[in-house]
């Protein structure tokens, strides 16, 4: 049977320890304290195969108690902890140290184009309204049947992309349209849209095509592919606008 | 401080929050406090799958998903709820196929089955599909799918709300429930809500053991709200520990992995599993399945440089079958270990994962003062509950199947009662326990820290009252327990402020852990058998004579406000099964 790497990597940890000081340079505001947002660095001893979530935490529980930020199933499922990491949208607790150049500063921000509360903590009030305007939920005419209702795995494989988001915003707030403009629906409002436009038991695609028609839908996006690189879960969202915007001209769905 | 008046107030919106919201929001004006986004909760990370005997792909039926449950449970379920569980299962799925949830499909297009632990054909002749599931992501298409439609029926969310007491009035004689108060994480503000009925739906407490699946959220808030105001807390000492958690890290890997073909390993490749379970093998019951990795490891059989772990192998089954039906734990091996599944295998331990106990009730969601007294108004569902349809151990798949069963039941009933009844009087000062204990954290200059405690506390529960337990250990555990609670009261926070201070939550949170602990070991201790998840190595077989009964720990106060745990029992509900020797 073959070895998995974790066992030699355990190995060796035997001789040395694992652990290497990392810098952690964060984005803090707090309106109790001051109008400002600042950087603050902190020096954290921490295990390269421990994620960004577990310095936040070090932070958190033994230098600053104060430090804010959202988390709970920490291992990318509930979607709390969407951050800015070195530059770019990521879940803090799917971000391994080793895989971000731990040698220098880690820095990390709020995520962008929503208001900030407190340091990394934004308003997610106007994501999750874009997102319930676009009707998510499944909506079918005439009578219901007794059992399921029958779907080909076929019908069913069409959307399966797309129902694996976690409503965690990486997609939305990567998005340079959505940061000059909060009015416009942003991906992961359309990723929603998507998957019950294209769930053969839906009946209201048209309905949904129409809100994403507006000018603050579809036609907005640019693709600049940053949700689709920003999505922990590996949605293709830029390839869903477009089948989006396909369905537009076409109306075929 | 602010008070609200609703009909129907829920406390979470987890799996069973939502599904009660969506009944209880069609009948009554209705209110859903939560203490994060509703899409955050846990029931998101649930994944293997929904039982129901549908028969899609093989001859079942509920009875024997009945027999199931109960022989899992290790015969402490009480027989009623299995039954309803079980009868009710089919259509759980249906609705939730109706709502949008997007199942996994035949050839025929129905919802496919698949199998998992403990359920059986014909009263355990051979394993059998029964779980309903979407790929390995079941649990987040069920939270997802439960969200869009509370999103259609426009049900009011409260969120990041932390409901930190219950408001309970005595009405001639009788104890009524009266609202909830709630601290709004954004603000610092604190809120009474007065409600005709209340619905605890705000899931686990697996935060007190250091290796478990469970979200760093789950705390036992509901729990302990209604254990302080002096009401029961059913079984706490049956907790499941979940075979296949990564390897010091805990984060679960389904059970479905093994229904569709994984095997655990030894060091030296052997399928162990043969040996404790021969006819269910790797779907035995999860407790068996822990208890059988545990033996492997302290036998000296165990994987790795320390010993510590087993592996679940995965290397025989098609890439094509794990990249469709298991690709979220895949994943997680490839993220978190840098391991490849095709053609490693996955280094697992077991991992805390479900408090089968929790606050009694009856199976209309009820809350039970004593062994049969309803409190008027108040209700529960979810693993916060205790009904008891798991017993002293859950089978998998039936969680899921447990949220949207007793949830649905729960938001009828109480939205049932509230439209007919009159709101019961708040108490005087309603706020004033929430706001002193917001106040002493706040301004306390003392020197424990909550990180260091709840670590401590951790440690001691994962040494102590894990897998295996004795006399000696569980009294190491309550000792230690007990020195954590004296030093919890000079604990101090560093954020002072009021928005957003997870500081101080986390410090509530804490002392939420440490009663709910406290309640945990005491009732281990006093249970002197083994059944299903409680295994006591000084008393290694299950004693239905003394035992066949569930615990019911209250809190009790003495003239100088010091509290202690007082136990009593409760029958178990026998229909028509008879207790039998356990085997797999």
């Amino acid at each position: 049977m073959a070895t998995p790497t974790l066992e030699k990597a355990g190995t060796a940890a035997q001789d040395a320890s694992p652990y290497i000081t990392v810098t952690f340079r964060i984005r803090r505001f707090n309106p109790e304290v001051s109008a400002e947002a600042t950087w603050q660095d902190f020096e954290v001893e921490i295990d390269p195969k421990e994620r960004v979530l577990d310095g936040l935490h070090k932070i958190k529980w033994d230098l600053d108690g104060t430090l804010t930020f959202r988390r709970s199933c920490a291992h990318g499922i509930c979607g709390s902890d969407a951050m800015r990491i070195n530059g770019r949208n990521r879940l803090a607790c799917k971000t391994l140290i080793k895989d971000i150049n731990p040698a220098k500063p880690i820095t990390v921000e709020p995520i962008k184009g929503l208001t900030v509360l407190k340091d990394l903590v934004v308003d997610m009030e106007p994501f999750f309204q874009a997102y319930r305007d676009v009707m998510p939920f499944l909506i079918t005419k005439g009578n219901e049947p007794t059992r399921e209702r029958l779907q080909s795995a076929e019908d069913r494989e069409r959307f399966d992309d797309t129902t694996k988001c976690i409503l965690c915003a990486a997609c939305t707030s990567s998005c340079p349209v959505f940061w000059n403009d909060g009015q416009y629906f942003g991906p992961a409002a359309i990723v929603n849209a998507h998957r019950f436009i294209f769930d053969s038991r839906d009946e209201a695609g048209e309905q949904r095509l129409e809100i994403l028609n507006d000018k603050d839908g579809v036609w907005r996006c640019r693709t600049t592919f940053n949700c689709t690189d920003a999505c922990p879960r590996g949605i293709e969202v830029t390839k869903a606008i477009q089948e989006v915007k396909r369905a537009l001209i076409t109306r075929r769905f | 401080m602010k008070i609200h008046k609703y009909d129907t107030v829920i406390v979470g919106a987890g799996g069973a929050g939502m599904r009660a919201a969506i009944e209880a929001t069609k009948r009554s004006r209705t209110a859903v406090l939560t203490k994060l986004y509703p899409t955050r909760s846990h029931t998101g990370a649930a994944q293997g799958g929904m039982a129901a005997a549908l028969a899609n792909v093989e001859e079942d039926n509920w009875e024997w998903h009945t027999f199931d449950t109960i022989k899992g449970g290790d015969y402490l379920v009480d027989q009623d709820a299995a039954e309803i569980l079980a009868k009710e299962a089919i259509d759980a799925v249906l609705d939730l196929e109706k709502m949008g949830l997007p199942f996994n499909r035949t050839p025929d297009g129905t919802i496919d089955q698949r199998r998992f632990g403990g359920h059986s054909r014909n009263h355990g002749e051979a394993p059998v599909r029964r779980s309903c599931y979407a790929a390995d992501r079941t649990g987040h298409m069920i939270l997802q799918t439960l969200y869009q439609n509370c999103v259609k029926e426009g049900v009011e969310f409260f969120n990041e709300f932390y409901v930190l007491d219950q408001l309970i009035t005595e009405v001639d004689g009788v104890k009524k429930s009266a609202g909830v108060v709630a601290y709004e994480l954004a603000t610092g503000e604190i809120h009474v809500f007065q409600a005709k009925a209340v619905i605890y739906a705000s899931g686990g407490t697996g935060k007190f053991f250091k290796v478990t699946s469970n979200a760093h959220t789950l705390t036992g808030d509901g729990q302990a709200a209604c254990y302080r105001r002096g009401l029961p807390l059913e079984d706490m000492e049956f907790f499941q520990f979940h075979p296949t958690g990564i390897w010091r890290m805990g984060i679960l890997l389904t059970e479905g992995a093994r229904g569709e073909g994984g095997i655990l390993r030894n060091k030296d490749g052997e399928r162990f599993m043969e040996k404790y379970a021969p006819v269910m093998k790797d779907l035995a019951s999860r407790d068996v399945v822990s208890r059988s990795i545990y033996t492997e490891i302290r036998e000296g059989r165990g994987c790795g440089p320390e010993g510590d772990h087993v592996y679940l192998d995965l290397t025989h089954l098609p890439p094509e079958q794990l990249d469709a039906k298991l690709p979220d734990i895949t994943e997680f091996a490839r993220t978190y270990l840098g391991i490849e599944p095709y053609t490693d295998p996955i280094p697992i331990q077991p991992t805390a994962h479900y408090a089968m106990g929790g606050i009694p009730t009856n199976v209309e969601g009820e809350v039970l003062a004593d062994n049969d007294t309803v409190v008027p108004g108040l209700y529960a569902a979810g693993e916060v509950a205790c009904v008891s349809v798991h017993g002293a151990n859950r089978l998998g798949t039936n969680s899921l199947l447990d949220i949207n069963v007793f949830g649905r039941r729960a938001g009828i009933a109480a939205a049932e009662y509230s439209v007919k009844a009159d709101y019961v009087e708040l108490p005087e000062n309603p706020a004033q326990l929430v706001a002193d204990q917001v106040e002493r954290l706040r301004n306390s200059t003392g020197t424990e820290r909550v990180a260091e405690l709840r670590k401590e506390l951790q440690e001691t529960m994962d040494a102590n009252v894990m897998v295996f337990r004795t006399e000696q250990t569980i009294k190491t555990a309550v000792e230690k327990i007990a020195e954590l609670r004296e030093r919890y009261q000079n604990v101090s926070v560093q954020d002072k402020g009021k928005r957003f201070n997870t500081d101080l939550l986390e410090a509530i949170e804490l002392g939420n852990l440490l009663d709910l602990a406290e309640v945990m070991a005491v009732s281990a201790l006093a249970r002197k058998e083994s059944r299903g998840g409680h295994y006591r190595e000084d008393y290694p077989n299950r004693d239905d004579v003394n035992f066949m009964r569930h615990t019911m720990a209250y809190r009790e106060v003495d003239a100088d406000g010091k509290d202690s745990i007082r136990l009593d029992y409760k029958p178990v509900v026998q229909t028509r099964y008879q207790p039998m020797e356990r085997k797999y």
